[in-house]
């Protein structure tokens, strides 16, 4: 799995509710409408700066708040492919791997707004292409890379009927 | 080596020794969805290509978030989950019974030693019944609804020792908006938090489940309670089911202890944007608000709408202030009327709405204005988080948020109790 896009940072303990405000969560199921309000109340203009393929960079406990899995079906619907942080809350970790979005903990802070990555999650490393650095990244726990190659757990629950990381 | 509690209730249900860290794939006696999440478990379920429930018995579907509907969109997903509902014919708590977070214990679904999860992060509260709970998203609900099972990483826990006894007008809300200030959002990430000590032993249950429904906010995974004779008379006066008690050991590991003395612990308040940017009333009072709150999942219990009438009992509220109660359940709210809490709140000017979640999140029920101040007993105050991204939140306790409608300012409870 590669990934290549350009960065969108952002600092640290970004919550739920800025990911996606409870305003809106509460309405609809239709996702691709939701990921127009994805980080509205930190950029207002990020769903419209976002291209296909581009990462959102963070810093420490991204995603804490609340249980809200519409929170990453936002970010991945809003086409952002991966989301790399120093570290993220538990709650949004175990729902983005479900949701099929990969996460990635590295050191975020020589990762710039605007620059080039690659995303290599097999390798585990990112190359920023912008500054010709290679950042070693913090490899996934088996579980989470079998549901991730799965496609999302509704995936692996269709294909197994349950859990099945024998 | 000794074991914790986390580990020795997550061993249980699978059937073999755990340790912190070990991915498990657990079975669980317990499964909670509410109307912010269930629709879209209700989804996957489907796509998953789910039949039955795995237990019609152990699963609970509520709607508090938006109860009743404001909205037409809203108004359709509560259908969804009605029609899910009867299908399925699992426990529905439909508009007015109540937040989740009371109803699961209230009626009788949580026990000492289970293992529930809730699509909602503050499953965390029934930690305080000794139980392991937490929140996870609608995927993981829809799986968990299928399969009865789901799998999990045996958290590591950090012990919080709590000394001494809180004095007056200090209540369980201000000892944890204490602990999360100190430790930090991410203080306890991953980890389940273990609260010990007199302090904790010396709180009612309704104070215990304060504390540990608020254990997400330092990131923690769970917020326990070891089981004492409190826990099981609660527990036995809610529940038919048999109550399986479960203490960590002497010798158990903890990633982190601290210990606290908390016999000179002022009030606390969370002050705007985030949980844990808590400060001691002195540093906010006379603060104006324009609007104040009493409920949700944190604080809408009856000792917390008796706080706040012995404060408001033959007074008024600024008329500056809106006040707004939401009590947390049905059944809390008909012994506030027996006992005549409700009646003195309503005469001090409350406002109260129906038994749910009240205006924490946003929804409904009091949306705040541009630059607004507002003072609610939750267990949220980040920006947008009641509706409107320009207002600023202020987290206290019942005491302190009655005193500050009284004083149309933050106010010291302290000096207000008689």
């Amino acid at each position: 799995m590669k990934f290549n896009g350009r960065v969108h940072k952002f600092g640290n303990d970004v919550n739920t509710d800025y990911i996606i405000s409870g305003r809106y969560k509460f309405k609809t199921l239709d996702m691709k409408e939701l990921a127009k309000h994805v980080m509205e109340d930190l950029d207002p203009d990020f769903y419209n700066k976002v291209q296909s393929g581009d990462f959102i960079v963070a810093g420490t406990n991204f995603g804490c708040g609340s249980s809200r899995e519409q929170a990453p079906w936002a970010v991945l619907y809003a086409g952002v492919s991966v989301v790399i942080a120093k570290s993220f809350a538990r709650l949004f970790y175990r729902n983005a791997i479900n949701c099929g979005l990969p996460l990635v903990e590295c050191d975020t802070d020589r990762i710039e707004p605007g620059d080039e990555l690659e995303v290599d999650l097999a390798q585990g490393v990112i190359n920023n292409l912008t500054r010709g650095e290679v950042l070693p990244i913090k490899p996934l726990p088996g579980v989470m890379i079998k549901i991730l190659q799965d496609g999302g757990l509704a995936e692996h629950f269709q294909k197994y009927g349950t859990f099945n990381f024998g | 080596m000794g074991k914790t509690i986390a580990e020795k209730i997550l061993g249980a249900h699978c059937q073999q020794a755990v340790s912190a860290n070990d991915i498990v794939v657990a079975d669980l006696d317990y499964v909670m969805g509410q109307d912010g999440t269930s629709p879209l478990a209700i989804q996957a379920f489907r796509e998953m290509k789910g039949q039955k429930v795995f237990d019609p018995r152990r699963v609970a579907m509520i709607i508090d978030h938006s109860a009743p509907s404001p909205l037409e969109g809203v108004s359709a997903l509560h259908a969804l989950m009605r029609d899910f509902a009867r299908e399925q014919g699992f426990n529905f708590y439909d508009i007015g019974e109540g937040v989740c977070h009371q109803l699961m214990p209230e009626k009788g679904n949580v026990v000492c030693g289970d293992l529930v999860v809730g699509a909602d992060s503050h499953t965390c509260s029934y930690g305080a019944l000794n139980a392991f709970s937490t929140g996870v998203g609608s995927t993981d609900l829809a799986a968990a609804m299928i399969s009865g099972k789901l799998w999990f990483k045996v958290p590591e826990s950090f012990k919080f020792v709590l000394n001494g006894q809180l004095p007056a007008g200090v209540y369980a809300k201000d000892l944890i908006l204490y602990l999360i200030g100190q430790v930090t959002a991410d203080g306890a990430t991953y980890m389940a938090a273990e609260y010990v000590g007199e302090a904790v032993r010396a709180l009612s249950v309704e104070g215990r489940l304060t504390m540990s429904n608020m254990a997400i906010e330092m990131g923690a995974k769970a917020g326990l309670m070891e089981a004492d004779e409190k826990t099981l008379a609660w527990v036995q006066q809610h529940s038919q089911r048999e109550p399986r008690p479960v203490t960590s050991d002497p010798d158990a590991v903890y990633a982190r202890v601290e210990e606290y003395e908390v016999s000179n612990l002022p009030p606390q308040v969370a002050k705007p944007h985030t949980v844990d940017n808590v400060a001691p009333i002195t540093e906010v009072a006379g603060t104006p608000i324009q609007q104040a709150v009493i409920g949700t999942c944190t604080n809408g219990r009856l000792e917390d709408l008796r706080i706040a009438a012995q404060i408001l009992q033959d007074r008024k509220i600024n008329p500056q202030v809106r006040f707004i109660v939401a009590p947390a359940s049905r059944r809390i709210m008909l012994e506030a009327i027996k006992e005549g809490v409700l009646q003195t709140l309503i005469e001090a000017g409350a406002a109260v709405v129906t038994p749910g979640c009240g205006p924490c999140v946003g929804t409904h029920n009091g949306v705040p204005s541009d630059g607004e101040n507002v003072i609610p007993t939750a267990n949220r105050n980040f920006k947008g988080r009641m509706g409107n991204n320009k207002a600023f939140i202020y987290l206290a306790s019942p005491a302190t948020v009655a005193a500050s409608a009284l004083a149309g300012e933050i106010a010291d409870p302290r000096e207000f109790i008689r």
